[in-house]
């Protein structure tokens, strides 16, 4: 029982990775970008995010507001790097799915370059603590799972709901998904598509370097190269999989987290296991459930991928 | 100037502006991480040039990139990206070594065969996949090639680990020196492997493939508007299928050729990035076989040069990440800029008083006026 909580509770502290990546991508592509950098957005999220209170605290314990000041600053980079792939897809119409390679290359690889410079080796910082909160967290077993994680994991599952309000019952939502949806008639009732596409690649590809930030300080505490190891993509493949819906893209980042943790679970265990084979479990699982769900995705933004060209007729 | 020269001259200024920009862009990183920025261009570009060992060396690192970009450039043109060369390197090197130390004391005209068979066969595997995922689930190929990669690295160190492992290595993770019969010869005294004659040949057989033959016409068509071909009768989903079935053989091949001609033993980190870099030398090359050749060379003195500057002047080995970053966004935005008719022709108009001859811009004047009046 004790193994069965404590793979929980590890999953519902460290799915915030995957979800906040994946509600930032979720926007992106409601909007009709989709955005293979994420991957990249994540890593430069994650380098500043441990950028900030190293070079305060030198690797020991800091104010909790340099914390709150790397988050800004990672919500910052993601944005702008947001906008840099709407000059080159929005702007220039390139197509999306090489660039987003593009720059995930260069994310990764500044971020790496860039942590050389500025920290250098391995070095690490303490984590963000987590929080009880008072009662709730006595519950046997409940509390130990959902009341006791750090104060951005309870935030992002605040979100959750949030960014179902945002997609649906806000003007900006609905702007957003005619945009991914129907271009041409959102331009004719007087929406600036590119505009709006912008606007979603900033807000999305800032949560997608928070995300990344809580990489490096609430879960590792540490940057390192291979860090990311793919959830930016497994981000993109939860999208897919939650159907470009909020609530459903929890469900997928739980899952997937869950399978994440098995390995350290099993770890810890001492069983003697081809540890390599739980790594690969996650991956495996992306394909599997990718193929089951990519054949009916008549719930995809209908437009999603394609640039909008107000001069060409159609 | 007529019409035609200045569809020219506009290609060119934009492929020089976008070669300036990724210049630009670049010194500003290489500043940004403390280095000086003319010697480390110096020495990342030129001074790998100055002697024959230097030569030598960025070949070598050509050898693979040209494999593998020849064969995205082969997906890519069927329609389909192929960012598994990684995954599919590896899948290459893990077959090749399989045969090599599962075989020894086969004559080397039937070991060393059947063992860059058995990486080509394990390369196409690993492009068959996301292939036939794609073309019967429509699941994305820039997902599933990924996913792939990051399975085959837990494959290869698996490996490596276990039923590969050189008992006598002390821990190692690394093969044993495999037998003489798997080698690749050398040319001369250089380190240079027949591998480069290989990738210069497949360059050629790939040309033929492509634009000489009825399946490469296929598989073009198949790439450049799916249902126009299927509406010609084309087999679209087979084509594709088939298209990064031979891109991964080629990514398989070229673990072959770095195991057989370089390290002779399967150790870690084979792969060293070449199947991402691939997709850059493929771009940058222009998707044509005799365009990836000289890229290929171009991209192998890049991660020379990075990795001398790296171990010399303390630049960062990322370099060579964030260049690739940079060179596929700005091609694929010049590209762009340049097939785009609406601009060059808005540009044109804009400078008419510089560049347009009197009449020619009474014939523009004219026109404008005719298309008011209706």
């Amino acid at each position: 029982m004790n193994f069965v909580v404590q793979l929980l509770s590890m999953t519902m502290s460290f799915s915030v990775a995957l979800l906040l990546a994946s509600l930032g991508e979720m926007f992106n592509q409601r909007a009709g970008v989709f955005n293979l950098g994420c991957e990249g957005v994540m890593a430069m999220g994650a380098f500043v995010g441990m950028l900030i209170p190293f070079t305060i605290g030198q690797g020991g314990a800091v104010s909790m507001w340099w914390y709150v000041l790397s988050y800004v600053v990672a919500a910052f980079v993601g944005a702008l790097l947001g906008l840099l792939f709407g000059v080159i897809t929005v702007t220039f119409r390139a197509p999306q799915g090489i660039a987003g390679i593009g720059l995930q290359m260069f994310g990764v690889g500044l971020a790496g370059a860039l942590f050389r410079t500025f920290v250098g080796g391995t070095q690490s910082i303490p984590t963000i603590p987590k929080l009880a909160i008072p009662l709730l967290s006595k519950i046997t077993y409940i509390g130990e799972i959902f009341f006791n994680l750090n104060i951005v994991a309870y935030l992002s599952y605040i979100f959750v709901p949030v960014a179902w309000l945002i997609l649906f019952k806000t003007p900006w939502g609905l702007k957003i998904r005619a945009v991914g949806t129907h271009p041409r008639a959102a331009d004719s009732m007087g929406i600036n598509v590119n505009r709006t596409r912008y606007e979603a690649l900033a807000f999305g590809s800032a949560l997608a370097s928070i995300s990344g930030c809580f990489l490096s300080t609430a879960q590792a505490g540490l940057f390192s190269d291979t860090m990311i190891a793919g959830r930016g993509f497994i981000a993109v493949a939860l999208v897919y999989f939650g159907h470009w819906h909020p609530l459903q893209i929890l469900g997928g980042a739980l899952l997937f987290t869950f399978a994440q943790s098995l390995q350290t679970g099993i770890q810890s265990l001492g069983i003697s296991f081809p540890y390599e084979l739980l790594v690969m479990l996650p991956y495996v699982l992306v394909v599997v459930v990718l193929s089951f769900t990519s054949r009916n995705d008549t719930m995809a933004p209908a437009q999603l991928g394609k640039p909008f060209n107000r001069e060409i007729r159609t | 100037m007529t019409e035609n020269s200045f569809k020219i001259v506009y290609k060119l200024s934009v492929a020089v502006l976008a070669v300036l920009i990724a210049i630009a862009i670049s010194a500003i990183v290489l500043a940004v991480v403390g280095a000086n920025v003319l010697d480390a261009f110096y020495m990342i570009v030129f001074q790998p040039l100055t002697s024959i060992g230097h030569i030598s060396e960025v070949l070598l690192r050509a050898i693979p990139l040209c494999i593998v970009a020849l064969g995205v450039c082969i997906a890519y043109r069927s329609g389909i990206i192929n960012i598994g060369g990684e995954g599919q390197m590896a899948m290459g090197v893990i077959a090749f070594t399989g045969v090599a130390l599962a075989m020894e004391g086969l004559p080397i005209f039937i070991h060393l065969p059947l063992a860059i068979l058995a990486a080509i066969l394990g390369g196409a595997l690993w492009g068959f996949i996301p292939g036939i995922l794609k073309a019967k689930l429509k699941v994305s190929e820039l997902l599933s090639t990924v996913m792939l990669n990051y399975i085959a690295a837990q494959l290869y160190s698996l490996c490596l680990r276990t039923i590969y492992m050189d008992p006598a290595g002390g821990g190692t993770p690394m093969s044993k020196r495999l037998s003489s019969s798997v080698f690749l010869s050398r040319i001369g005294r250089t380190p240079i492997h027949v591998g480069l004659i290989f990738a210069l040949i497949l360059a050629v057989l790939v040309w033929l493939l492509m634009w000489k033959t009825t399946l490469g016409y296929k598989m073009r068509a198949a790439g450049s508007g799916a249902r126009a071909a299927r509406y010609g009768g084309i087999n679209v989903a087979f084509y594709v299928t088939l298209a990064i079935s031979i891109s991964g053989a080629f990514a398989g091949l070229a673990g072959a050729v770095e195991i057989g001609g370089v390290h002779r033993r399967m150790i870690e980190g084979v792969t060293n990035g070449y199947g991402f870099a691939g997709v850059v030398v493929a771009l940058f090359g222009g998707l044509h076989p005799f365009g990836i050749i000289p890229a290929a060379f171009f991209f192998g003195l890049m991660k020379y040069g990075v990795m001398r500057a790296a171990s010399q002047m303390g630049i960062p080995a990322n370099m060579v990440d964030v260049i690739q970053g940079i060179t596929i966004l700005v091609i694929v935005t010049a590209q762009m800029i340049m097939s785009n008719t609406y601009l060059q022709a808005r540009i044109r108009r804009n400078l008419g008083k510089l560049i347009l001859t009197k009449k020619e811009r009474e014939e523009i004047a004219q026109n404008r006026a005719e298309g008011g009046a209706k």
